[in-house]
């Protein structure tokens, strides 16, 4: 049984690095990292079997940032699990820093792969399935997709893939917040009927509220109860969840709080300093 | 000489050697392995291959994903695709975390022949040689492509090996040939001007240099089987022994081993040059023999840029 208490406040705890390591960085990417906080909350703190002491425990579970520019939602969790020190977050994106814009998997423990580039993060946890597979591992693999991302081809190759290689170890996340840098989805390319698509491709879908933890959990033992499927978890989200000014707002995809709108947005947060 | 041989034939048996001596060696297609030679690796260990459809960005993006686990993938189509469609999956999934991904990509080069331009891959070697971590490697002949997968399944880190479509004359005799990533080979010792090649044309170089020789030019042939890391050292050394430089290679001369050369050539020891190459165009539809005549890849056109490189000796 998930203490959902305890996920709440380290979701909130996420929402709270988020700001600050973004503030600290001067740019980077709170919209799309706040509106995935509660999905790498469970993934890290309920779901996921992974050894911050031994990063690379073989038998461990992984995730991969598809959406890498969400990098901040994952080294917040990461920290927050004992991978490296708080510290690091508030290096971010700085030069000599561990921290990359991007996820960079041969210097921070516990990035599974280096991504950024929209797509291929997704693609690599194909590889990942097939190993676990392969060696008869028990192993989960996870990903976390962008809305705007599906817009990439490579997207619907892995899609065909995953379905046709019956990777039922895999299950993806879509974090669909509606919104991409130039504006909503349906006005920049449209990507609906996001479930009837990877339905046709194959896939066991779920739709949840992706800020409902609840819901979270109870899609991860549906998506391990399918067999012969890999499993799509959409998450419908609200890009900037947790900040009043910067839910549902396409300004803040890819701009970090100055200090007033970093305090304002702290206070509004709440929890623990 | 023994009979000719494609590179690509040569890959696909190296890949049962190394699939038998090594667990983790995984091979992935693109819908080609009847053609890239990776289809008897298919059906002799079939739990270790993965077909996965014409989606060449995906192969690499899998290929990334499997070594990033401890498996080494040998991921192969055409060079055109290989490393044109997927070049920059290539570059931020496979070398910039520098994952023990080997991408052998067959049907490089004019002498695909007669499918003609939009399959002639004349940029490959440049567009791999300029990624971080990536090591580049052109076999000569069967004996060494052999070698090479061999090498490459011990190494660990990101490699393109270029194979070809056409039959090649083996120049290398298969018990007597050491290869080491890296290291030239010295084929012929020369005193009046060397030959650098790599590739098909390591042959055509050897013949160059037997028809300048018949008059009285005294040519050395090296053979640079490895773009990147490429052999400074021994480039350098030729460079001081005979004073002028001729490189050949099946690919456009801008980018390619004409350019690694001349790199080193330049800032080390610089001595006159010249290169031998498809000369910044397309390809064209017809027998490969043909090509390479009318784009002047022959020893005849080897034999030639030697004795511009001499003339340009101070």
């Amino acid at each position: 049984m998930a203490d959902y208490q305890a996920l709440q406040k380290i979701s909130t705890g996420i929402r709270r690095d988020i700001i600050e390591m973004l503030h600290a960085a001067g740019s980077g990417h709170p919209g799309g990292s706040l509106s995935a906080a509660d999905i790498l909350t469970v993934l890290y703190f309920h779901e996921m079997k992974v050894d911050a002491k031994n990063p690379k425990w073989e038998n461990r579970d992984k995730f991969v940032l598809s959406k890498g520019h969400a990098a901040p939602v994952l080294y917040a969790a990461l920290a927050e699990k004992g991978f490296f020190p708080k510290e690091e977050l508030y290096k971010l994106r700085k030069v000599d820093a561990m921290l990359q814009g991007h996820p960079e998997m041969k210097g921070t423990p516990g990035v599974e792969m280096s991504t950024g580039s929209l797509g291929q993060g997704f693609s690599s946890t194909l590889g990942m399935a097939l190993a676990a597979k392969l060696d008869k591992k028990e192993s989960r693999i996870y990903t976390l997709l962008g809305d705007g991302e599906l817009q990439e081809g490579l997207v619907w190759e892995a899609a065909m893939f995953a379905a046709h290689y019956k990777l039922d170890n895999l299950t993806a996340f879509i974090d669909l917040n509606g919104l991409q840098i130039d504006g909503p989805n349906e006005v920049v390319m449209g990507v609906e009927p996001v479930g009837d698509k990877f339905r046709a491709f194959g896939w066991h879908v779920i739709d949840i509220d992706g800020h409902n933890l609840e819901e979270i959990v109870a899609a991860l033992i549906e998506a391990k109860n399918t067999k012969n499927k890999p499993t799509l978890v959409i998450a419908h989200t609200v890009k900037g969840k947790g900040v009043s000014f910067m839910e549902n707002s396409v300004g803040w995809h890819g701009n970090a709080p100055k200090k007033e709108d970093a305090e304002k947005a702290l206070a509004e947060l709440g929890g623990e300093k | 000489m023994t009979k000719p041989v494609a590179t690509r034939d040569s890959y696909g048996e190296a890949l049962l050697e190394v699939g038998k001596k090594y667990e983790n060696v995984v091979v992935l297609d693109a819908d080609l392995s009847k053609s890239t030679k990776t289809y008897d690796f298919s059906k002799t260990y079939p739990e270790r291959f993965f077909n996965v459809g014409i989606a060449e960005q995906n192969l690499i993006g899998i290929s990334a994903g499997l070594a990033a686990a401890g498996k080494i993938p040998f991921a192969s189509t055409f060079a055109m695709f290989a490393t044109g469609r997927a070049f920059e999956i290539i570059r931020n999934s496979v070398a910039y975390p520098k994952l023990n991904v080997k991408i052998c990509a067959t049907h490089a080069g004019i002498t695909v022949g007669e499918d003609g331009a939009s399959h002639q891959s004349l940029e490959d070697i440049a567009v791999m040689r300029v990624i971080p971590n990536m090591t580049v490697i052109v076999p000569a002949d069967g004996v060494e492509t052999k070698a090479v997968i061999h090498a490459i399944a011990e190494y660990k880190g990101p490699v393109y090996v270029r194979l070809g479509r056409s039959a090649v004359p083996t120049i290398n005799e298969e018990n007597n040939y050491r290869f080491e990533i890296g290291k030239g080979v010295v084929l012929k010792e020369g005193k009046d001007v060397t030959i650098v090649a790599t590739g098909i044309m390591v042959s055509k170089a050897l013949e160059a240099a037997e028809a300048l020789a018949a008059e009285g030019i005294n040519a050395g042939v090296v053979n640079i089987h490895t773009i990147k890391p490429i052999d400074k050292d021994l480039l350098v050394e030729t460079a001081k022994k005979t004073g002028a430089i001729v490189t050949a290679e099946e690919h456009n001369i801008v980018g390619g081993l004409g350019s690694a050369v001349a790199e080193v050539i330049v800032e080390s020891y610089p001595v006159p040059m010249k290169k031998v190459g498809t000369m910044d165009t397309f390809g064209e539809s017809g027998k490969p023999d043909d090509l390479l005549k009318k784009y002047n890849l022959t020893a005849d056109a080897i034999a030639e840029a030697a004795k511009e490189a001499i003339k340009l000796k101070k």
